[in-house]
């Protein structure tokens, strides 16, 4: 956090902010615009007749825009660097086109349109984004997600998409181009972290007209303050009374409105989360109904092993032996499983000397190990039978029920067969992988029932298993042996009821209910269809990410609703310092509402806008941090946000200008 | 201290009295404005007026029906009050002055009753009864209804921008409410002794003996509906301090049950209509918050407040009625000017500073404390709305009020709403006191003259009605400013609110979960009293600095 406001971030803002004085880029912020004008004034003002008074003043009014400006090249600056390593993917590669008549052609990456098919080779980098239609490829995609490991891409079903920029580690695949130049996938996540594509959300809209009201009331004031103590006599300066309203106004909240959407945007870059619009993540903050996969999401998706079976006739030993052999040198959650599973009944396990592993393909769909004579294989039901078949070796009928009745049960299961010399292939039995709901689930489900979400778990489960893990997990409700069309008419159910919906989904067939909801977070690894549909897309592929994007948005809100609460708050003291200073002259009596006893009329006054301006510096890091927000009831959020930023809001001023005054006091000549 | 148990007396009356009747008139409100079904008598007025009262009106087209309607009545009046030595029942009086005229239209039609003349020496009593009378009727309804529309929007969903028919919440809400409220108020003070006659008036030996004229006429009558309705406008000049007005404390005592009665009874209505009692229980502690400090404050300033006369006399009696004593003054007072009524029982002149003060914030906060009939529980829902706004984003989720989500648009009417008054007081306060024909009406200069104008326009802006003394109002320049005041402070609110309800009674409902701000808590209740005050802190602190507070310190 302490890196959030580092000097330099600070000196490669300037030349942004103070490019940003142009008063057209402030016609957006109207407080910000009015504060530019009273600058203008005092600065005519000032030059007509100086002062040392006259020229403070119009220093730290136009200290004050630049503050603001700043907060918001700060904010775009975060990122920018993130944009810059992004650029680099983009540099032009040579593509190789599949023409219609079958030959390639070499063409540059950027004169690929839609509908291109290019072909693609191990360490080559892929030029677009697009669809598998042809092979099974591993790909590196770590300069998009961040994550190390390579992901398999193949064509048809949901893991069909790659990304311009990723490469290709392994064999080979052929790609239908789904973007054209400047629009691919890395083009929209540039302009979404340099927030050039920022457009303002409903509510920061709503709010800023909020703020223009408060602004032109305190126009009114300030204007007609000016006839009216003329009539009272005690005359106000024009350069006083600028000075005034710029105090006034909500410069505080108007200064930093447009960091705090940016910044939002930024933690979720920062989660690796791509929201498509910031409506998109204003909404997650109004989330009332939560739809979670089951798998994967809830649960660590069949990957516990829970029991072996073995095939009638064959001694559990060999079975216990071969599966624990089998999973020695395998790192998956699956296999780490199997051996502390089975580790209690045969604790003396090792592999042979010589043995080579045979490491889990997307082709082959087991794993396993050659010793010398004897091969071991466990997988996939149908991949490990094939494998037997192919041997000449036959799958026992008990072994199918073993199979089925571990599906039925809604959990996976692994067969293992192992082959001596060139004797048939034998299945041995089945491990059972069975569905473990993740280590605190149950604490966030009860959170999110804090904050008055209502979790759904989506599962294609049948509904005893379903209930079972419900149950377990702690979640609001069910939906069972869920079809796509099920999951749809779910979301529509609780819209009618006028329900905010999030889901996350990552096959084409979650396509139609992630465009639906009112928060679709597609999974990185999904198709691009899901991809197109949702508003948000998860570059980590991690649905438990919805909870984070919920707490983004609402930690959006809230701090919106703090600064406003906290700007608002310190009219009171500024008016304690600036009115007594304004009418003491006149009224004498008035110097008991000096109630800070600073030193002077003119000191005052400039303490009063030096803290006006310091304070926008100061609420920077805040306002790009994000007020901190622990779920809880809205009563308990509302009661602690007020004591801090309202209770807080009233005090600080008090405090500030005080200190202020025993500084600007000493200013010679005030 | 000999008068604070009475102080202190009166107030528990007045609590338990509207304990009691607040609930009831509250559900015989909430069923005016919803029930099917129609009474014979307002048949009969439908088919008269030709409309259909079954017709579910676009908010458009009711904002056109409420602002045609105070459009005739204005004129129809004006018409009276200028013609009126044609017309019967004159008792001799003349025309009055078209600026004369045009405020005094202007005034009883947006329920205001600013009143620049002596009701006793201007005005016959065909003016008084057809024309102010009747105005004090269908001006308190008109605010009625603009309210109940609201809370019926708030109540529906999906509804597509209408929200009831405006002729048939104007019939219903004089022919259920005020006439019969007002046939029991004038009954019951006529017996307590206010007079009741179509006399004029009446030439009397003195006890010195000296001959007086003494006026009669309908007084009672008029009396009631100026406190049910929160008109405020007098028979007689002194208004409320005049004896066959207000003849005894515990008339003054009804006067002010009468003023509270509806204002309260509309927030408790609105609960039920809403469909969740502690709604309304919650905007009824607002207003009872304010009007408790307002009376409080009153109380103490004209009781032990500043200045060397009142704390010789043991408190400030200069320009109150000896009957009523400081505190029935001050009680009336802050009722008064939290009603929006601006009847008045003493001289609010001569009232100490701060407690002056305390009578023009309790007009400037917009008139929500429990404001006038209708207007004081829209001007408090409207504020609801801004609290919502900004406490909702502090709970994290888009703002929302009774299960409407407050957007761009809705804050966009609401910032408007809370801008007109100080737009209305500050612009005219400014021109007022800058131009010779304005200053020539004030009698003082420096800081009470500034009162003597902010209490005038604050009064006006917000159609309180009731005046600070000291002001020479009946002049051309303070006849038209303080009658747009009037009209814009009446009518722009009111077709702000009804665009508002438009708009929700469009909006879907969505349901309340454990996330979404309560806004029947404490803590609610607070925050909005803390968003009334500070917003008109903010506004006018300045030129309070300049006017009752520099006094209050000197």
């Amino acid at each position: 956090m302490n890196a959030l406001l580092d000097p330099a971030q600070l000196a490669t803002a300037l030349p942004g902010a103070v490019r940003k004085l142009d008063p057209r880029a402030l016609l957006a912020t109207p407080v910000m615009l009015v504060v530019e004008i009273g600058a203008v004034l005092t600065t005519v003002l000032a030059a007509l007749d100086p002062s040392v008074l006259g020229w403070s003043v119009t220093a730290w009014l136009w200290l004050t825009v630049l503050f603001g400006n700043l907060a918001e090249s700060v904010a775009e600056g975060r990122g920018k660097a993130q944009a810059a390593s992004l650029r680099a993917l983009q540099s032009e590669t040579t593509a190789r086109r599949r023409t219609a008549g079958g030959h390639l052609e070499e063409v540059p990456s950027t004169a690929l349109r839609v509908g291109d098919l290019v072909v693609v080779e191990a360490g080559e980098r892929i030029p677009g984004d697009g669809d598998v239609v042809e092979g099974v490829a591993s790909v590196d995609e770590s300069a998009v997600t961040g994550e190390s490991a390579p992901v398999i891409r193949e064509s048809g079903g949901d893991r069909c998409a790659v990304t311009g920029g990723t490469t290709v580690l392994s064999d080979r695949i052929v790609v239908r181009i789904t973007s054209n130049p400047g629009q691919s996938f890395v083009d929209r996540m540039i302009g979404l972290v340099e927030g050039s594509e920022r457009q303002r959300t409903p509510n920061e809209i709503a709010l800023n007209v909020l703020l223009g009201a408060l602004t032109a009331v305190f126009v009114v004031v300030c204007v007609t303050l000016w006839f009216v103590a003329d009539f009272a006599g005690a005359p106000v300066p024009v350069l006083v009374l600028a000075a005034l309203l710029v105090c006034l106004i909500p410069t505080t909240i108007g200064a930093l409105l447009s960091a705090i959407g940016i910044a939002g945007m930024d933690r979720l870059v920062r989660r690796n989360v791509l929201a498509m619009s910031g409506r998109a993540v204003e909404a997650a903050g109004d989330v009332d109904v939560l739809l979670l996969d089951k798998t994967g999401t809830i649960t660590y998706g069949n990957r516990r092993a829970h029991e072996v079976l073995e095939v009638p006739g064959v001694p559990r030993a060999d079975l216990v032996e071969a599966a624990l052999l089998a999973s020695l040198a395998d790192e998956t959650p699956e296999g780490r499983s199997i051996v502390e599973l089975l580790t209690p009944e045969q604790s003396d396990a090792a592999l042979p000397a010589g043995a080579t592993l045979v490491p889990f393909s997307a082709t082959t769909r087991s794993s396993g190990f050659d010793a010398g004579e004897r091969q071991v294989r466990k997988g996939a039901a149908s991949a490990v039978g094939g494998w037997v078949r192919e041997s000449g070796g036959t799958e026992p009928p008990a072994l199918l029920a073993a199979v089925e009745q571990v599906s039925a049960s809604g959990g996976t299961p692994l067969v293992v067969a192992e082959r001596v010399g060139d004797a048939p292939a034998r299945l041995l039995g089945v491990v059972h992988l069975k569905d473990v709901v993740k280590e605190g689930m149950r604490e966030r489900f009860d959170e999110l029932r804090a904050m008055g979400i209502r979790t759904v778990m989506v599962t294609g489960d049948n509904a005893v298993t379903a209930a079972a893990i419900a149950a377990e997990a702690g979640v609001d409700d069910v939906l069972a042996e869920a079809t796509p069309e099920d999951k749809m008419r779910l979301i529509r159910r609780e819209q009618a009821g006028g329900r905010m919906v999030a889901m996350c989904g990552d096959g084409t067939n979650d396509a139609p209910a992630l465009a639906q909801a009112d928060v679709g977070v597609a999974m990185n690894t999904g198709t691009t269809a899901a991809k197109e549909a949702g508003n948000m897309v998860d570059l980590d592929s991690d649905p438990t990410k919805l909870i984070e994007v919920v707490e983004i948005g609402k930690q959006l809100l809230i701090t919106r609703g703090a600064l406003t609460t906290f700007s608002v708050a310190n009219d009171v003291a500024k008016y304690f310092a600036i009115l007594p200073a304004l009418f003491v002259v006149a009224f004498p009596q008035l110097d008991v509402l000096n109630v800070m006893r600073l030193s002077s009329p003119e000191s005052a006054i400039l303490s009063a806008v030096v803290f006006n301006a310091l304070v926008i510096v100061a609420l920077i890091p805040l306002a790009l941090r994000g007020v901190s927000y622990r779920p809880g009831p809205a009563d308990a959020l509302l009661r602690r946000n007020l004591l801090v930023y309202g209770v807080g809001g009233l005090v600080a001023p008090f405090v500030g200008i005080k200190l202020l005054d025993l500084v600007v006091s000493l200013l010679p000549g005030l | 201290m000999s008068e604070l148990l009475p102080a202190v007396g009166q107030v528990l009356v007045l609590v338990v009295v509207l304990a009691l009747a607040v609930p009831l008139l509250g559900r015989h409100l909430a069923h005016t404005y919803t029930a099917p079904g129609h009474l014979a008598v307002e048949r009969g007025a439908y088919r008269l007026l030709r409309i259909d009262p079954d017709a579910d009106q676009h908010w458009r087209t009711y904002a056109l029906s409420a602002l045609g309607f105070s459009l005739v009545g204005i004129l129809l009046l004006y018409a009276v009050l200028r013609l009126q030595q044609h017309l019967p029942l004159s008792l001799g009086f003349g025309a009055l002055p078209a600026d004369g005229a045009w405020n005094t239209a202007v005034s009883f039609v947006t329920n205001t009753n600013w009143q620049w003349y002596s009701g006793e020496a201007a005005l016959g009593h065909l003016a008084q009864a057809t024309g102010l009378t009747v105005q004090n009727f269908v001006s308190a309804a008109t605010g009625m209804a603009v309210a109940a529309a609201l809370a019926r929007a708030l109540s529906r969903s999906g509804a597509g921008g209408r929200i009831g028919n405006f002729w048939t919440d104007l019939v219903r809400g004089t022919v259920r409410v005020l006439l019969p409220g007002a046939l029991v108020a004038a009954v019951l003070l006529a017996l307590l002794g206010v007079v009741q006659n179509l006399s004029g008036a009446r030439t009397v030996t003195t006890l010195t003996g000296g001959e007086q004229s003494v006026p009669g006429g309908p007084v009672a009558s008029q009396e009631a509906i100026k406190e049910l309705g929160t008109n405020g406008g007098g028979f007689f000049n002194a208004n409320s301090a005049h004896p066959f007005e207000n003849p005894t404390p515990l008339t003054n005592l009804i006067e002010i049950v009468l003023m509270l009665l509806v204002p309260f009874a509309m927030a408790w209505a609105f609960g039920l209509i809403v469909g969740d009692r502690r709604q309304g229980a919650a905007v009824l502690a607002a207003m009872g918050l304010l009007l408790v400090v307002a009376v409080a404050l009153l109380t103490w300033a004209e009781m032990a407040g500043p200045g060397t006369v009142p704390h010789a006399a043991g408190g400030a009696l200069e320009g109150k009625e000896t009957r009523f004593g400081t505190a029935g003054s001050a009680l009336f007072a802050a009722v008064t000017t939290g009603t929006s009524t601006g009847a008045v029982n003493s001289l609010h002149d001569s009232f100490t500073a701060p407690g002056g003060g305390v009578a023009m914030v309790g007009m400037l906060l917009g008139e929500v404390s429990p404001g006038g009939v209708g207007s004081g529980l829209y001007g408090m829902l409207v504020l609801a709305v801004v609290t919502v706004f900004i406490a909702g984003l502090m709970v994290g989720r888009t703002p929302e009020y009774l299960g409407k989500k407050i957007g761009q648009r809705e804050i966009v009417l609401v910032a408007v709403y809370v801008l007109a008054s100080p737009f209305l007081v500050l612009v005219g306060l400014a021109l007022a006191l800058s131009v010779p024909a304005g200053v020539a009406g004030l009698q003082e200069d420096g800081a009470h003259g500034l009162s003597e104008a902010l209490y005038a326009l604050a009064s006006a802006s917000n159609n309180n009605g009731s005046a600070f003394g000291g002001l020479t109002s009946g002049t051309p320049f303070w006849n038209t400013l303080l009658g747009l005041a009037m009209l814009l402070g009446r009518f722009l609110p009111l077709v702000l609110v009804l665009a508002l309800a438009g708009r929700f009674a469009a909006a879907q409902r969505v349901p309340v979960g454990p996330g979404t701000l309560p806004t029947h808590r404490p803590l609610f209740v607070s925050l909005l009293v803390g968003v009334a005050l500070v917003v008109v802190g903010l506004t006018f602190v300045p030129v309070l600095v300049l006017g009752p507070i520099v006094e209050s310190l000197s």
